[in-house]
């Protein structure tokens, strides 16, 4: 079992939870991911870190309630513990190389870009970030953000904080204005599309993070496999991190959606025992 | 005169081609002793070299005939660590039974009284341990090749640790094969023996990610690589990323390891009405088995070969047939076809060629003869190429060009005090072969360790 050390809701319908799982804080880096089960029942869920302290023995994760592994996940608090946690998973993305680095993060996608701007302001090189959500209570990590990065620019759809429009406006801005040799775009496919084909007449290298659908998480089961470059690659050891301007996003976000009925259908069935229960 | 061989009774199949209760039901202590007693005890046992490890079958076989079935287990244990699973996994036609002097008129069915020995005491009775040696061996992988390890390190009186990467022990024994052909109760029943013997088994842990080899190396004395099989193939035609294209480990994982054939399981698994399996060995049975238990209408096995080509083990197509499942033979697939989910397949068919000098016989296509089978589900059954995680962390570590650990007689790789064995070291090979490597390379390392 593995304890939920802190739990802190930082939005609606978002959880950041601290998991005691020392085997995956051992040698996280930014840009990994681990796979959890919430019971001895649970279907094996990846999540991307967010952050992780060795020391502690601790790995640090977001979760937006979307189905019914998070909804149960929504339900443990501090104290409680999860049946299974294991990690790190993945290839880390070394952004260090890099002097000059924006980050975009849309949504959820602050989770991920998080432990990089953490890293690259602790090396001297802090990275221009850009930070988007449909509104402003949506907009995740910003006083982290503003600690780390060199400059922040919080975009919202409705223009409730920072700039109204999408990250990729705040995008096509700032590569006009700055050299960047490096972009890393987390959020919804749609969105790192979008962020790809901006980058793309520029020729900036774009690094996107897939959060494919999995079992295994290690190679095991094939159904996380993308295609990059027109080759065959998968997710969970391959990625989860691919170059932008390689990926097949159209066939990414068709797998994306295998499950979907299925999953719809067992989160109503959970949703509808809160009902009852 | 030589009594007629017993066969163990199955499952009806139409009852059981909807479940997922064990097909077969093994022999009662009467049938085993009438069995067992139909073994002529040859001076020179032709079954026991048939047999990777060795057991040996005529002594235990002799017990079963006296009702020693405590003993008859105790023989075999010594040379087999899982006699309940071999009994029931082991491809015994093509080993010890082929061996067997009375094949002619039907051989001992040992592999059923090696399943019934088994049996009768469940995970075995706790065996007495030497001494601890003060040596710390690492295992990595808890499936055959691992288990099997492990069990005889404890044996040696090595302090053993196991870690596996899913949140279950057993490997292809629990994600892979399936709950009508190997129920879970067996497999945790081995486990929890080993556990009861000492070894200390670690879930949830990623070898080559939380610790490095080298990691282990500083840990322990003794490292024993087990990590299975890894990458499905895919055939590279086009249409193999729509949704309703999976690899059969996908497939059998989701229902074997997550449970998703009960109903009110979190995780999801598609259950298509006319599902395609692509290739013919064990595995692709089991998929179109278990596509058959999870409500299709029909499944088609789908193979570029004929059917004397066909891998699986003989009874497990006689089974797979008896269930309604359809074979496609000498037929290949070229493309996928539907817009964003699974429509049909287009194939095209084949022929063989003569045979090669190694008397194989080649599948060509044959021109212009490609056709469409409607389909909505297609599952890949076509093998596996080895885990690349270990591998990336450890550069030291020699492995072929496919990516399979090069070791040697003994199992020892390229990195001192590491040995390997099982499909990590082989390329997919069988359960017993797994088993056998764990063994071997467990009595390398205690040679090595009390050499010094």
């Amino acid at each position: 079992m593995y304890k939920i050390v802190r739990k802190k809701q930082l939005a609606e319908n978002v959880n950041e939870y601290v998991i005691e799982a020392p085997l995956a804080a051992l040698r996280a880096e930014p840009g990994q991911f681990v796979i959890l089960r919430v019971d001895s029942e649970g279907e094996r869920v990846p999540f991307t870190i967010a952050d992780y302290d060795p020391d502690k023995g601790t790995v640090t994760i977001l979760v937006q309630t979307v189905g019914a592994t998070t909804e149960l996940l929504s339900r443990l608090d501090a104290g409680d513990s999860v049946a299974d946690f294991v990690g790190p998973l993945g290839n880390p993305t070394d952004l260090t190389k890099y002097d000059k680095v924006l980050l975009v993060g849309g949504g959820i996608g602050g989770a991920v870009i998080h432990p990089q701007a953490k890293l690259l302001n602790k090396i001297g090189k802090p990275a221009d970030v850009v930070l988007g959500a449909r509104t402003k209570s949506l907009l995740l990590y910003m006083d982290e953000m503003s600690r780390y990065a060199a400059r922040l620019y919080p975009m919202t759809d409705d223009g409730s904080y920072g700039e109204k429009g999408f990250v990729t406006d705040a995008v096509a801005q700032l590569i006009k204005e700055h050299a960047y040799d490096a972009v890393l775009a987390v959020g919804p496919l749609p969105m790192m599309q979008a962020v790809a084909e901006v980058t793309r007449p520029a020729a900036i290298k774009t690094i996107v993070s897939m959060n494919s659908v999995m079992v295994d998480g290690t190679g095991m089961c094939g159904c996380c496999r993308v295609t990059v470059g027109g080759e065959r690659k998968y997710a969970c050891v391959d990625g989860p991190e691919f170059d932008g301007h390689l990926i097949n996003f159209k066939e990414a976000r068709m797998r994306q959606g295998f499950y979907r009925e299925q999953e719809k259908e067992h989160y109503c069935r959970i949703r509808g025992e809160i009902k009852n229960g | 005169m030589v009594s007629p061989r017993n066969v163990p009774p199955f499952a009806d199949s139409e009852t059981r081609k909807r479940n997922f209760e064990e097909v077969n039901k093994g022999f009662d202590a009467e049938t085993a002793v009438s069995e067992a007693s139909r073994c002529l005890q040859c001076k020179n046992p032709r079954c026991r070299q048939g047999c990777p490890v060795g057991v040996n079958i005529p002594a235990f076989v002799n017990e079963i005939k006296n009702r020693n079935f405590e003993k008859a287990r105790e023989i075999i244990t010594a040379d087999n660590n899982l006699p309940s699973i071999c009994g029931r996994v082991c491809p015994q036609e093509t080993q010890c039974e082929s061996q067997c002097v009375l094949s002619r008129l039907g051989s001992v069915a040992i592999g059923a009284l090696e399943r019934f020995a088994g049996d009768y005491v469940l995970g075995g009775k706790s065996v007495a341990l030497p001494e601890k040696l003060g040596l710390k061996a690492a295992v990595v992988g808890a499936g055959p090749a691992g288990l099997s390890a492990a069990a005889d390190l404890l044996k040696y009186g090595f302090d053993v640790t196991v870690y596996e990467a899913f949140h279950i022990a057993g490997g292809v024994l629990s994600y892979g094969i399936p709950e009508f052909r190997l129920p879970k109760r067996i497999v945790r029943a081995e486990i929890d023996s080993l556990k009861a013997m000492g070894a200390e088994i670690v879930t949830n842990a990623v070898i080559g990610k939380s610790y490095t080899l080298d990691d282990l190396k500083d840990k322990f004395d003794y490292i024993f690589l087990g990590t299975g099989a890894g990458l499905p193939v895919f055939m590279n035609i086009p249409g193999e990323g729509l949704n309703g294209v999976s690899s059969a480990n996908e497939f059998l994982t989701r229902v074997n390891l997550m449970k998703a054939m009960l109903p009110d399981s979190i995780t999801p698994v598609q259950r298509g009405k006319n599902v395609v399996v692509v290739g013919a060995g064990n595995v692709a049975m089991d998929a179109a088995r278990t596509a058959m238990r999870l409500g299709a209408d029909k499944v088609t096995v789908v193979y570029r070969r004929s059917r004397d080509e066909m891998p699986a083990r003989k009874e497990e197509i006689e089974h797979a047939e008896e269930e309604g499942i359809r074979f496609m033979l000498l037929t290949s697939p070229v493309e996928v076809l539907g817009k964003d989910k699974v429509e049909g397949l287009k194939v095209i068919k084949m022929r063989l060629t003569e045979p090669d000098e190694k008397n194989r016989r080649r599948p060509v296509p044959i021109e212009n003869s490609e056709f469409e089978i409607e389909c909505d589900q297609v599952i890949m059954a076509l093998g596996t190429s080895p885990n690349p995680i270990l591998k990336r962390s450890a550069p030291d570590l020699e492995t072929d060009a496919k990516g399979v650990i090069k070791v040697d007689e003994n199992g020892l790789t390229s990195v001192d005090r590491v040995y390997a064995g099982g499909d990590a070291a082989t390329g997919a090979a069988t359960v017993i072969l797994a088993m056998s490597a764990g063994k071997r390379a467990a009595a390398a390392i205690y040679a090595a360790a009390t050499k010094k």
